[in-house]
């Protein structure tokens, strides 16, 4: 495969007032319609995602939501609704672009789901998200409280046709355990913006995993900040851009508290005529934040002709007293030679192809460590790649 | 039942278009014979052994190879493969992300037509591995990715007594191997072809390994051609003469 490395650390941009996350803001006048020549805009196909910077109400109609939610939820996990202004909601998420501030304007009533102070949730909470008409607007906003010591794994899964805002907060108190994992499996139709945003407490544990595969643009940024030190964000992720797809993940990890830690760590594959992928990693490391620890890593594998990556790593590191801190980014080529060796082994082109793909995903997937997320996810993989790459035989 | 290289001319695709490499090989291998084939850089030895697996950017443009009667050049890459064909190559290619075990079991299951039995196959993985000298932490590794030059070259004949072809061609497998490491590889092989009814094309510039593997057969290969051909004993006269003589023939006749 051919590798282009970037340079580690040094290369890093450093700059501290970052253009990267503009000013959080509730009040839509914050956040003007983009034109597409701002920094977090530059890669985004303003055309196609305009329906998704309008101000428009759910497009629910009697007994047939634009979006349908089902949610499972396991015995000792709470679920009930918060509106506009009612505490826990708004407290870590303040919308950081206009869809999400569009989201939060057009959404009534949040999903709320606790998880109780030193319960720990031994099934995964499941929510289904289900669109329903590429035309229809659907705003949501989800609060996610993950009480101190408390553990648990949520699971979403998204399909349909939808034009979808999602606003994700998630509060994982001190000493909590909490694994998110976000599947974009749309319908080829689908916009879709969305920010997922946690608060890490002292000593508590998040990871973050985001699939993408389906949509026409999906847009998602995945922020993490502490409340505390010890506390420790793991932010996965891989997707799989078809002909014509967008798919853009913003990651920011704002290390503001001592002695907390970071890994990002997304995988890509790209196939087809405009298939298009964009990675931003964006990790501050505030002057209070000694001692922190960070790495931040995107590859992707170009599999034909006619795909594009876009990745860029920055680091902006305010103290000098860290344990470490470093970024990579790699674009590779599945090549005429690797498909050469492997079917000169009698393995057919199209398994070869699905191969080098699993084995490049797998790796990621291995690091979850939850067996039964892990193994849905290598069955989504594969169903995936049947449809994309070409069947398994 | 054999492979029968039939006046191959072959092209090399270059950027300024083809390019011809092979200009008329004859060479049949029958069951049960090793055939060595010498010849110095650039005549075209590794254009044969690609030609013949398949490579994209070689061209056959005349004459034939035939696979115990099978038109190889009527066949993909992977065909010919499931029809009996090895290659073990001059540079294997490193794939990362595809782990070593995961490639076995993968190529078994397809020149097999069927998965290997799970509890006597990673035995016998192991047990490949380990009599070329590899330990298992191979097995979790990815394909070739950051192998030495030597444990490359031995992890190609791993796959040839797994896969087990009828045919394998061995393009330089002892350049780059230690001393040792040359007895090892030559074992595996001579295991090979210790079957009694496999073909072997050995490409190779050192007479040392013809120690270990003892040849039926000797080419010389200059310019595209087989220029000469005779017993072990050419081997060791070419030890002592090199190829000057056989390349101011061929330029004589070109
Ligand atoms: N892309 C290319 N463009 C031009 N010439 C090429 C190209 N590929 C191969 N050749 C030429 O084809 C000839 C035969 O190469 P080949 O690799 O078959 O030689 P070889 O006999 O295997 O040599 P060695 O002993 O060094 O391995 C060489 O002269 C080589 O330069
Ligand atoms: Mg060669």
């Amino acid at each position: 495969m051919t590798i282009t490395e970037v340079p580690n650390v040094a290369g890093a941009i450093e700059t501290l007032e970052s253009h990267l996350h503009p000013q959080p803001s509730f009040d839509l006048a914050d956040h003007p319609s983009p034109n597409g020549r701002e920094e977090v805009w530059r890669f985004t196909p303003m055309r196609r995602i305009a329906p998704l910077l309008e101000e428009r109400a759910n497009e629910d109609r009697e007994g047939d939501p634009a979006v349908a939610f089902t949610l499972n939820a396991p015995d000792g996990v709470e679920a009930s609704t918060l509106n506009r202004g009612q505490a826990p909601r708004g407290t870590v998420l303040v919308p950081g672009d206009r869809p999400a501030a569009l989201a939060d304007l057009g959404c009534e009533d949040a999903l709320y789901v606790r998880i109780p102070a030193n319960t720990e949730v031994a099934e995964p909470i499941r929510l289904e998200i289900e669109g329903r008409d590429a035309g229809r607007r659907s705003n949501a906003v989800h609060v996610i409280v993950a009480e101190p010591n408390s553990k648990a794994t949520i699971v979403y899964r998204h399909s349909g046709s939808t034009q979808q805002l999602e606003n994700i907060e998630i509060d994982v108190r001190d000493g909590a355990n909490l694994t998110f994992v976000s599947l974009q499996d749309w319908a080829d139709d689908t916009l879709h913006a969305a920010e997922h945003t946690a608060r890490v407490g002292r000593d508590a544990t998040y990871r973050h995993v985001n699939v993408s595969f389906g949509g026409d643009v999906v847009r998602m940024h995945t922020n993490v900040y502490y409340d505390g030190p010890g506390g420790s964000a793991e932010l996965f992720g891989l997707y799989f851009a078809d002909a014509g797809q967008h798919i853009e993940h913003r990651l920011f990890v704002d290390h503001n508290a001592p002695h907390t830690k970071s890994n990002i760590d997304y995988r890509g594959a790209l196939q087809g005529q405009d298939a298009h992928a964009v990675w931003i990693g964006d990790v501050v490391i505030r002057k209070v934040a000694e001692g922190i620890e960070t790495y931040e890593s995107n590859k992707n594998l170009v599999l034909s002709e006619g795909a594009r990556a876009d990745s860029v790593p920055n680091l902006e590191i305010e103290t000098g007293e860290i344990a470490g801190a470093g970024h990579s980014s790699t674009t590779g080529r599945f090549d005429d030679e690797h498909l050469f060796y492997l079917t000169s082994r009698g393995i057919d082109p199209v398994e070869a192809k699905r191969l080098v793909v699993m084995g490049f995903f797998v790796d990621i997937i291995r690091r979850i460590g939850i067996p039964d997320v892990e193994e849905r996810l290598v069955a989504e993989v594969e169903r995936e790649l049947a449809a994309s790459v070409g069947a398994a035989k | 039942m054999s492979l029968v290289i039939n006046d191959l001319h072959v092209d090399v695709l270059t950027e300024d278009g083809p390019k011809q490499i092979l200009k008329g090989v004859n060479l049949t291998i029958n069951p049960g014979e090793v055939h060595a084939i010498m010849g110095p850089n650039g005549s075209g030895k590794s254009t044969l052994a690609y030609a013949m697996a398949g490579h994209p950017k070689y061209q056959m443009t005349s004459g034939s190879v035939t696979l115990d009667g099978k038109e190889l050049n009527e066949l993909s890459v992977d065909e010919r493969a499931r029809a009996g064909l090895f290659l073990a190559m001059q540079y294997p290619v490193e794939v990362p992300g595809v782990s070593v075990s995961n490639f076995l079991r993968t190529a078994k299951t397809a020149i097999d037509g069927e998965a290997p039995k799970v509890r006597t196959w990673v035995k016998e993985v192991n047990q490949a591995m380990g009599a070329l000298g590899l330990d298992s932490s191979f097995s979790g590794r990815s394909l070739n990715e950051g192998f030495s030059g030597g444990e490359k070259k031995r992890a190609e004949i791993v796959q040839l007594q797994l896969l087990n072809p009828k045919y394998a061609i061995l393009d330089e497998t002892d350049s780059g191997l230690d001393i040792d490491a040359l007895r090892v590889v030559a074992d595996g092989v001579n295991r090979y072809t210790g079957q009694g009814d496999r073909g072997v094309l050995l490409i190779t510039h050192y007479t040392r390994i013809l120690n270990y593997i003892k040849p039926d057969f000797v080419h010389v290969y200059v310019d595209g051609r087989v220029v000469t051909e005779g017993g072990p004993e050419l081997a060791a006269k070419l030890e002592e003469t090199g190829y000057d003589a056989y390349i101011a023939a061929a330029r004589a006749n070109a």
